[in-house]
């Protein structure tokens, strides 16, 4: 019943698992630097913080790692609730 | 005779890497740069047990063989064989964060592919553990096929390992690369699954345990408390700068003042002791005094970067500096340049985006560096009246504040301006690995600000004293003739070659209320800011060389021949000045080339005019 989120609206605290990324809104360094830092589908992610000051970054952890974001990169990562089987 | 082995350590950022590096070599290290590029090249010597010598060298921290800056560049072309000015190592010691495994070992693979020797050290193995994450190395090496060895770094556990497992390595003979065009570059989805595997295979249980790192970030990073934290650290950091340097400062303040008694009373009056005592005394004197603000200052920058607050602090920046068109990656360079631009210039090494690494060169010399504290000091001390505006609160603290922040809005008007013209583009993304807290290893910061004092005294010694004396002796000939008794005395400084090319230039900046000493204090002062002052006193001690040579003299000289109108235009001028020559070359270095710091000093010196002017002609009207 859970509709996918993008990373950008997951809940804080809510464990999610990549459904899909769309590498078309992503520029090509940083759609390599995103695949660098380990994002691809199936992987499991969390979002620990939001910057204040309206839209700042999102810092997420993904794996064991910790990793600052744009919103707008952020809104391109598609996740399903953690319990949903990956893909 | 054969050269050392030459051995690469080489990994992710964040995997520990220097510190096992210094761990392994010690304070033997020559830090060099690569032909070509501003790439650090930091090598040490390493003994093995049966005598060996090798030499290791720290290669930058990359994610991949594909580089997206010039750090990565070198990385690459160094474990390919394709670097100017290296060797190919003979060895790799691939440096792996033992609790970030999955991401760590794509690069490992990637890297174990090239085909060299290969030895991987997985480190901080005991913060793993602290984390809950228990590893099994032997299947570590049978998934990679390499040896590997639990290290950690910063407790010295697992170097002889390391090194034996090295001296096995290390044969005679040249290595092959069983790739060498950098080909191994397979897809990098499939090599982070394949890494995923092995780590999840390596991993012999993991319990979750609520890290410290993350009970940190709750404070550091909270919407409103992370600001607020940001803004208490940068305020600790200036107070700091100002009061806790201050003991110090009168130390070597006594000191140099009982050294020119001493010289005083030894040395006839003549021209060798007006050389010694107005000249380098004087000169040297009035700079080295900041020595103890500019370490304070790069203490904190030092530990905050090593502690990885720093990364927390770009990542609160990010939305302000987006407003600019700049991202969170720039604040780490610009907070730099507030101890000096030449490292925060050097640090901007780590954006990726060139337009926006471009703008923050641009601006990082606005950013008000701690050369400038000396002209500040001395200027707001003798103008501005040490009243108290509000409790805790006096009139020069803030005067010194509205500079530093003219300095910020400068910065930032700068690069909304800049981004729009000259350094157009997509505005780059943010995106930044945040490495665990870690306490700073006091040996790695010490060894950090001993470097920075050498830097710093080797300018004193150098460039500003040569700069100090060619002014002396500009300054002191040709001597003006002798009146005769009752004539008006000629002034010694008018006659002389620098007052006489000073004369010249001053109607250019008349307009802005610049006298005569202030367009002799602005020639050197370009080779360095801070001999500002020393050329003032070095002026006003010859001019003057009866009055007693104090700083006190130097106060009342300036109380007696600048208007406030004029202080002010003065003190507005240094925070847009061109900067000093070192800057403009290490500018140069960085952007390949004359455009950009001819650039850089036009538009400074076109806003410190402008700025300058704007100042004195409204302090006129005020009556001031």
């Amino acid at each position: 019943m859970n509709s996918p989120h993008s990373l950008e609206t997951l809940p804080r605290r809510q464990h999610g698992v990549v459904a899909a990324i769309d590498w078309a809104k992503l520029a090509g360094p940083e759609a390599r630097r995103l695949r660098e830092l380990g994002f691809d589908t199936g992987v499991d992610v969390e979002v620990l913080h939001r910057a204040g000051l309206g839209r700042g970054p999102i810092a997420c952890r993904i794996g064991r790692m910790t990793v600052a974001l744009r919103r707008a990169v952020a809104g391109a990562i598609q996740v399903s609730p953690a319990a949903a089987p990956a893909e | 005779m054969n050269a050392a082995p030459l051995v690469a350590l080489v990994g992710n950022p964040n995997a520990g890497k220097s510190a096992l590096f210094n761990a392994l070599t010690g304070a033997r290290q020559k830090v060099g740069n690569y032909p070509g590029v501003t790439v650090e090249r930091k090598a040490g010597r390493l003994v093995l047990e049966d005598g060996r010598p090798i030499e290791l060298v720290d290669l930058p921290g990359a994610y991949s063989l594909e580089p997206s800056s010039p750090d990565e560049r070198v990385t690459r072309d160094v474990v390919t064989g394709t670097q100017d000015g290296e060797r190919l190592p003979d060895a790799l010691v691939v440096v792996v964060d033992a609790s970030n495994l999955d991401n760590h070992l794509r690069f490992t693979l990637q890297l174990i592919a090239l085909g060299l020797p290969v030895v991987v050290a997985l480190n901080m193995v005991d913060l793993a553990e602290r984390d809950g994450l228990k590893l099994d190395p032997k299947v570590l090496e049978r998934e990679l096929g390499v040896r590997v060895i639990p290290t950690v770094a910063v407790r010295k556990r697992g170097l002889d390992e390391l090194k034996a497992a090295l001296s096995g390595m290390v044969v005679n003979g040249p290595m092959r690369l069983r790739k060498s065009d950098g080909s191994v570059q397979d897809d990098i989805v499939t090599l982070q699954r394949r890494a995923r595997q092995i780590a999840t295979a390596a991993t012999v249980s993991e319990t979750t345990v609520r890290r410290w790192t993350h009970m940190l970030d709750a404070v550091a990073l909270h919407p409103v408390g992370g600001p607020i934290l940001l803004l208490g650290i940068m305020f600790l950091m200036f107070q700091a700068v100002f009061s806790w340097a201050q003991p110090f400062m009168d130390l070597i303040d006594g000191g140099f003042t009982a050294l020119q008694a001493f010289i005083t009373s030894e040395l006839p009056q003549s021209l060798l002791r007006s050389l010694l005592v107005d000249g380098v005394i004087k000169g040297v004197g009035a700079v080295i005094v900041f020595l103890p603000q500019i370490l304070i200052l790069f203490l904190f920058i030092l530990v905050l970067e090593a502690s990885g607050y720093m990364v927390r602090a770009a990542f609160l920046m990010d939305r302000v500096m987006a407003s600019v068109g700049l991202s969170g990656r720039a604040f780490i360079p610009l907070l730099s340049s507030f101890a000096c631009a030449i490292p925060g210039i050097m640090a901007t090494r780590t954006i990726d985006d060139e337009k926006d690494r471009l703008t923050t060169i641009l601006i990082a010399p606005l950013m008000t560096c701690s050369a400038r504290l000396p002209v500040y000091t001395l200027i707001i001390g003798a103008f501005i009246p040490n009243t108290q505006v509000l409790p805790f609160v006096g009139l020069q603290g803030l005067v010194m504040l509205g500079l530093y922040v003219m300095g910020i809005v400068g910065a930032f008007v700068a690069a909304l301006v800049l981004r729009r013209t000259v350094t157009k583009g997509v505005s780059s993304g943010f995106m930044m690995e945040m490495p665990k807290y870690q306490w700073p290893q006091w040996r790695d910061v010490a060894i950090g600000l001993w470097s920075r004092a050498q830097i710093f005294l080797k300018r004193a010694g150098g460039i500003i004293l040569i700069s100090t004396i060619i002014l002396w002796v500009l300054l002191s000939f040709p001597k003006p003739p002798e009146q005769p008794a009752g004539a008006p005395k000629i002034s010694a400084v008018d006659y002389s070659v620098a007052g006489r090319i000073a004369n010249g230039i001053a109607p250019v900046f008349a307009p802005i209320g610049f006298n005569r000493d202030i367009v002799l204090a602005l020639i050197p002062a370009m080779a360095a800011r801070e001999v500002a002052v020393a050329a003032i006193g070095t002026v006003y001690a010859i001019d003057d060389p009866e009055s007693n040579q104090g700083g006190k003299a130097m106060v009342e000289n300036l109380r007696g021949r600048w208007s406030l109108p004029t202080a002010l235009a003065f003190l507005m001028w240094f925070v847009f000045a061109p900067q000093c020559i070192s800057t403009i070359a290490v500018t140069r270095r960085e952007t390949n080339g004359w455009k950009w710091p001819a650039f850089m000093v036009g538009y400074l010196f076109a806003a410190a005019y402008i700025m300058a002017g704007i100042t004195y002609w409204l302090a006129v009207f005020a009556g001031l």
